[in-house]
């Protein structure tokens, strides 16, 4: 009885959390096309609803009733799996981000190397579709998009591997405690060069612009998963857009201190104190799913060469030598930060 | 010295900060978008639009069919067969444009020695079917009847330049 009961509030809790996300994605995608319209000097969707919020409701319902074609050549058993591949971490990874202050569906001490391990896992699932659709496009972009991602996982690690030294802990809660006392105690001043790798390779992991030569589209159509159609084809949306908030989140946690309040230490602590922990995590993720709006609307596509150059040589070497740097400030018990 | 500053500046993505700040000062300008059904841009009166066939006041069509258009035409839309009417004057057994064909250039309504054929404002048109799109003689009359009130007004606007 008591197992069945804790599967049933388990369930209750995974539904709530991949719930609200899913409803997240489809309105990240009303805000990216209002975003990035407002910014080249248009408004966007604006027709289905009230000033168009309806929109992804739309779009979704559009999907669902559209035909899923597999293609004749294609491996059709992994041209069907591979989208799971690539939601399912997508969303399992959210089993150990913190909320709040005890809000966490599994807090388990590994929780950094979960995540870690999650994130490397969806790269099956590029690799799979691009396979699978047995066509050339798909297998170009997703030979470019597997080895980008790759490259730009071991930058990702390092920054990480900044935090957790910084940090002495993998578990979630325990880092963003680390980060306590105010906007200045955040990992964010320490780890600034291992903050702005991790979320720009954060960018390039997700395959979005500017590194998203995987899609392409002047040049291989749109990456990986052209011969997708119909809700196969939403599952990769969902899942971009899903491990977009997903960095979203870590960045929030790792270096902008998580649900922790930006008035911690000051005089507005107490006048401030009523407002949830959620609500600043949300906050400070919503920074960078701006940021990664704000980027698609400014930059153009990198040349291949350019985004390989930069990932081996120049975010490895920055985080190598800052790694360093920060060791020696670890051992220098630098306040306020390493006391 | 040169290539310390530009390592430095490329190293700190000055350029690309400058970029984000073109994007940003935009997300705040006003938006130039037209919401077409509702609102409409300024039509110059020499639009070339949809075409139609013109009447004297009296209302005697006015082409005499000296095929002047269809020899003009650059994109061969215009099709025209005349004959001799039971009054004795020489007029069109039958005007044809295939708006599929036509470009649009204004050489007809320009050749026209009796400002018969003109291009009207009207753009917002549409066919379900090809056929819908072969302007016959009957119907460049009626859509020239219809609009006659301002295909006057702007063949007089202008007028001076012609």
């Amino acid at each position: 009885m008591d197992a069945l009961l804790y599967l049933h509030t388990t369930i209750l809790e995974i539904v709530a959390i991949v719930l609200p996300i899913l409803l997240c994605v489809a309105y990240l995608t009303f805000a990216e096309r209002k975003i990035i319209g407002y910014m080249q000097v248009r408004i966007g969707p604006n027709r289905v609803g009230p000033r168009g919020w309806l929109q992804p409701i739309a779009d979704t319902v559009k999907m669902m009733f559209k035909e899923i074609i597999i293609p004749t050549n294609a491996n059709r058993t992994l041209f069907v799996i591979a989208p799971m591949l690539l939601i399912g971490p997508a969303l399992a990874a959210w089993a150990v981000i913190p909320f709040d202050a005890g809000v966490v569906l599994a807090d388990i001490n590994a929780g950094l190397l979960y995540i870690l391990a999650l994130t490397s896992i969806s790269v099956y699932g590029i690799l799979i579709a691009g396979w699978a659709s047995n066509s050339k496009y798909a297998f170009l972009s997703t030979l470019r998009s597997v080895a980008q991602i790759i490259s730009y996982e071991l930058p990702m690690g390092f920054a990480l591997i900044g935090v957790l030294m910084a940090a002495g802990s993998l578990n979630l809660s325990e880092i963003i405690l680390a980060q306590q006392g105010g906007i200045l105690h955040w990992y964010w001043l320490p780890l600034l060069p291992l903050f702005v790798i991790y979320f720009l390779s954060g960018v390039a992991e997700t395959n979005r612009a500017p590194f998203d030569l995987a899609e392409g589209e002047s040049e291989i159509v749109a990456g990986f998963h052209v011969e997708y159609s119909g809700m196969l084809f939403a599952i990769f949306f969902l899942a971009e857009y899903a491990n977009m908030i997903l960095i979203a989140a870590l960045a929030a946690i790792m270096f902008l201190g998580g649900w922790l309040s930006p008035f911690q230490g000051t005089f507005l602590e107490a006048s401030f104190a009523w407002i949830p922990g959620f609500f600043w995590l949300v906050a400070k993720m919503c920074i960078f799913l701006f940021l990664y709006l704000w980027f698609r609307a400014t930059f153009p596509r990198y040349r291949y060469d350019q985004l390989m150059r930069l990932g081996w040589k120049v975010f490895i070497p920055i985080t190598l030598v800052w790694i360093v740097v920060l060791s020696i400030a670890i051992l220098a018990k630098l306040p306020p930060w390493f006391v | 010295m040169k290539t310390v500053t530009q390592y430095i500046k490329r190293l700190f993505l000055s350029e690309l900060f400058q970029g984000l700040g073109v994007t940003g000062k935009y997300l705040f300008a006003r938006k130039i978008t037209v919401q077409y059904p509702e609102e409409k841009t300024p039509q110059s009166h020499r639009f070339r639009g949809q075409h139609a066939l013109r009447r004297y006041p009296n209302g005697e069509e006015r082409c005499i069919a000296c095929k002047l258009c269809e020899a003009v035409c650059p994109a061969l839309a215009i099709t025209i067969e005349a004959a001799e009417r039971e009054d004795g004057t020489r007029r069109t057994t039958r005007y044809d444009i295939d708006l599929t064909k036509c470009i649009f250039c204004g050489y007809c309504e320009e050749s026209c020695p009796v400002d018969s054929i003109v291009e009207t404002r009207n753009f917002e048109y549409h066919g379900d079917q090809r056929s819908d799109l072969f302007m016959t003689k009957d119907k460049l009359l009626a859509l020239g009847d219809k609009l006659e009130q301002q295909v006057a007004t702007d063949r007089a606007i202008d007028a001076p330049y012609r």
